[in-house]
């Protein structure tokens, strides 16, 4: 683990709904290594979903510094922050958020088609797959998939591309304990073998001590 | 990859993707059966004209190139254009509207009309014997199933139908001449006056003259006559069938516009995986497009095939239409129900781009 790859400072989101100014986020600063996997922990409206927002850059911040690989979010256009998203971050969701009209390879497909890439995977990508276990199911649409299996696949379309960081929002929030171990040691492996960046979102301790480090959040603040 | 994003979401919902390129097929149907009515209809009544054999048509004074007049020519006028120079052969016709859709009976002398034509042939029967016998074309025998012997209904009297004979001379319907001049109270007078020249070299020389003779009434070479009755210089098919083309733009519009809203909505999620994923506005307007476009080159083809449907049942009609398969209208309906479409995917489209990622992915 080296320089941080992302940099936050005095990070502040507020959000207008209707006349009252919510504040999301008041004034964050964190540092997360390159190679590191960091777990945010924290209860519904501690604002680690918002910095998960911002961090893949799906929503500006309304002030502060926020630099992802030496880009500052900040002054990001919203064209720039879709070509961050795409070529810098991998993103898993609890609901997986496979697209359900396409098969488990066409949806890991349609991520190398968005950042311009062949349909061909590179070898480093097929051992990854080896690593998922999910070969055998690839071409199986994910209505015929378990809920493990399609959060493997999600996550081979999160690293598809090569990420930088993979932001993962409660990725075993859906999953029993035997899928949810599955899929957290799978997170930890490619950590460890990879060197793969990780900001793992969570409110389950548990699933959190897979992490190199925890970071606490409550009410918009890191409060350790 | 988006090729196919694109065809498994027109297969993800069969019956949406069905009812778009039906109603697309159908506006293409709509132009192509009106465009090729139109032509069909007048393209078979140049034939017609043509098959008479004539060189110079004289029409009576204030008329149209087409259209039914009445019979306002005197028929002692074919016995003073008979004397002109150069001049082989004159008969006249008198016409009638049966009251059928673009139907007509004529009344002819059957000695000149044989004599300038050729003659009818005949594949049933013969040329009428009495004054109550009619003869028909094949066509008009096939759509209102006449054979040779039947007795047939027409303009307040019954007929018997002397002979069915091969179409292509003229009208469809032909009686004698005085026996219709009689039956619609015109004794004597003629619509239009049909002159042969004894040369073809000589027809300018007949048509000056004739000009010279009837300054008042509208005549023309055969050539003439045909180019006026294209579909172009009758001003108000060309503008009925403009209306028919803005109508279809429009219902192709509405359609698409419906359904690739619908499809917007119900992809809510997706399209916030999409952004997720690093689409941009655009990546997302072309899958959209390309899904319309898909829906219709689809349509179109399916469109195209039907209009075979269409004339099929149009020549079954009691009426004297003809539909022709216009190819080279295929290009151009497609362009038009494209058009349309993609008008109408645009706004969805664009509703789609400006998403809200977050929202997107919160959808239910």
């Amino acid at each position: 683990m080296s320089e941080p790859i992302i940099s936050i400072r005095n990070l502040k989101k507020v959000y207008h709904v209707g006349e009252v100014d919510v504040n999301a986020l008041r004034g964050v600063d964190l540092d997360i290594k390159r190679g590191e996997f960091m777990c945010i922990v924290g209860h519904s409206g501690s604002g680690k979903s918002t910095l998960f927002n911002i961090l893949g850059g799906l929503t500006p911040p309304t002030s502060g510094t926020v630099m992802i690989n030496g880009k500052d979010l900040r002054g990001m256009t919203e064209g720039e922050r879709t070509n961050l998203r795409k070529t810098e971050i991998g993103f898993i969701f609890q609901k997986y958020n496979l697209l359900p009209t396409l098969t488990a390879s066409d949806n890991i497909a349609i991520a190398r088609s968005i950042a311009g890439k062949g349909d061909t995977a590179d070898p480093q990508f097929t051992e990854i797959l080896k690593l998922l276990g999910i070969s055998h199911r690839l071409n199986h649409k994910p209505r015929a998939l378990s809920g493990g299996e399609q959060q493997r696949v999600a996550i081979a379309r999160a690293l598809v591309n090569h990420p930088s960081i993979l932001l993962a929002d409660e990725p075993t929030g859906n999953l029993d304990t035997e899928n949810s171990n599955i899929v957290l040691g799978i997170l930890r492996d490619l950590n460890e073998r990879l060197g793969q960046t990780i900001v793992m979102i969570t409110h389950n301790p548990e699933a959190a001590t897979y992490g190199h480090s925890i970071t606490h959040m409550r009410d918009g603040s890191i409060i350790g | 990859m988006v090729n196919k994003l694109v065809i498994e979401n027109l297969k993800h919902r069969p019956i949406r993707t069905f009812l778009t390129v039906a109603a697309i097929g159908l506006q293409v149907t709509m132009i192509l059966t009106l465009v090729g009515l139109s032509d069909g209809t007048i393209e078979d009544s140049a034939r017609r004209t043509r098959g008479v054999g004539a060189d110079i048509l004289v029409r009576p004074p204030a008329s149209s190139a087409i259209g039914l007049s009445s019979a306002p020519i005197p028929q002692k006028l074919l016995q003073v254009l008979q004397q002109q120079p150069h001049v082989a052969l004159v008969a006249g016709t008198v016409e009638h509207a049966t009251g059928g859709l673009l139907e007509r009976v004529t009344g002819v002398d059957f000695d000149a009309l044989t004599e300038m034509s050729g003659g009818l042939k005949f594949t049933e029967g013969g040329l009428p014997k009495s004054d109550n016998e009619i003869v028909v074309d094949d066509y008009y025998a096939r759509q209102h199933k006449l054979h040779a012997g039947d007795t047939y209904s027409l303009i307040n009297s019954n007929w018997i139908v002397s002979g069915v004979f091969e179409a292509g001379k003229g009208s469809r319907v032909f009686l004698r001449l005085n026996v219709l001049q009689d039956k619609i109270a015109n004794p004597g007078k003629l619509s239009v006056i049909y002159v042969k020249a004894d040369d073809p070299k000589n027809i300018p020389l007949v048509l000056a003259g004739l000009k010279k003779l009837l300054p008042d009434n509208p005549i023309f070479t055969l050539e003439e006559f045909l180019s006026q009755i294209s579909v172009n210089s009758v001003a108000l098919m060309r503008s009925f069938t403009n209306v028919v083309i803005g109508l279809s733009v429009v219902f192709g519009f509405l359609v698409v516009f419906l359904s690739m809203y619908t499809a917007v909505l119900e992809r809510t999620r997706e399209i916030g995986i999409l952004k997720a994923l690093g689409a941009s506005p655009s990546y997302i307007v072309g899958i959209l497009m390309r899904e319309t476009i898909f829906l219709g080159i689809i349509g179109s083809i399916f469109g195209i095939l039907l209009t075979y449907g269409t004339r099929f049942v149009i020549m079954s009609f009691p009426a004297s239409l003809t539909q022709k398969i216009v190819p080279e209208w295929w290009p151009i309906s497609t362009g038009i129900a494209l058009v349309g479409a993609m008008l109408g995917a645009l706004y969805p489209g664009l509703k789609a781009a400006r998403q809200d990622a977050i929202e997107a992915l919160t959808y239910e």
